[in-house]
């Protein structure tokens, strides 16, 4: 599967994403430009954490205008797979490619900490090869991760299945314990999680790496 | 003209930080602080005289950027 991770200024985990998709897993990886206003034949793209553009504003709410995003959302349109890291996440919730928003964390506090998630639904290109219930200890990095929707949208998200993965002990607060949501046509995939600072056990866990081959169990139809 | 945008939590969205003034407040001795709600004041110079066009487009601006609907809500002055 060909990845491409979108680099905006500010991205601080573009790299530790090309390692594990690239070196880990051995798929074809490239960096797309946040200028760029195409993102080429990618299968799944990558948009990773960081601070985008200093977090100006809100977090994700100025790299949501950049060219390379426009290319994201018509590739997700299209029925190509995107997934969002932390950042990411952010940036997705902004650009209105995912329901809701992540805002302060309960505690104020910016935490970064190895965290347990329960595997929420395996109904998804993301979560294809992890068991329903199956604990991941990923590592979270965030000040603003308090996941946040109206009600009506948490009741939509839970009667479709479309929370994939929720914290065991809610690090910030999040609704619903909600740490990743997918959209409706469960091609796009947002948490505040970093699978790829967990993909070797050098690094303390590797659980997150099921991630990343679930979507290489995937079959690409973009 | 100059637009003054008061940018704030919605009612429903948790907001720590004022919690946290709030409490702070308390600390002090000032008594009877019933809520801290904290958001964000921005100033935009606008170019042009026509109120209700320029309006609308802050309308837009508030909408698209300078807000997020989904955790906020903004009100605005021009003059």
């Amino acid at each position: 599967m060909k990845f491409g991770i979108i680099q905006f200024p500010g991205s601080n985990c573009d790299q530790d994403a090309y390692h594990a998709l690239a070196n880990v897993l051995g798929q074809p990886t490239r960096y797309v430009w946040h200028k760029d206003s195409t993102i080429g034949d990618v299968d799944c793209v990558v948009v990773p954490g960081g601070f985008s553009y200093g977090d100006y504003l809100r977090t994700g709410a100025i790299a949501r205008f950049s060219p390379a995003m426009k290319a994201v959302a018509a590739h997700a349109q299209a029925g190509g797979l995107v997934i969002g890291i932390c950042n990411g996440f952010q940036i997705l919730c902004e650009a209105h490619l995912l329901p809701g928003a992540l805002i302060r964390n309960k505690g104020l506090k910016f935490i970064c900490e190895h965290v347990e998630l329960r595997v929420a639904s395996t109904n998804s290109p993301f979560t294809n090869a992890c068991q329903l219930g199956q604990m991941l200890r990923v590592p979270i990095a965030h000040g603003e991760g308090c996941y946040f929707a109206e009600p009506s949208v948490i009741k939509q998200l839970q009667d479709e299945d479309r929370i994939l993965v929720r914290y065991v002990n809610n690090p910030n607060g999040s609704v619903d314990n909600i740490a990743g949501v997918c959209n409706e046509g469960r091609n796009v995939f947002g948490l505040m999680p970093h699978p790829e600072r967990a993909s070797e056990a050098i690094l303390g866990s590797e659980d997150g790496r099921l991630i990343f081959e679930s979507l290489l169990h995937t079959n690409i139809h973009a | 003209m100059k637009a003054k945008i008061i940018v704030t939590p919605k009612k429903t969205v948790l907001d720590p930080q004022g919690k946290t003034v709030q409490h702070a407040l308390e600390s002090l001795g000032f008594k009877g602080v019933k809520e801290v709600r904290i958001g964000k004041f921005i100033e935009v110079e606008l170019a042009g005289s026509n109120k209700a066009a320029l309006k609308k487009k802050l309308d837009e601006a508030c909408h698209k950027l300078l807000s997020n609907p989904v955790i906020e809500d903004y009100t605005f002055t021009l003059k």
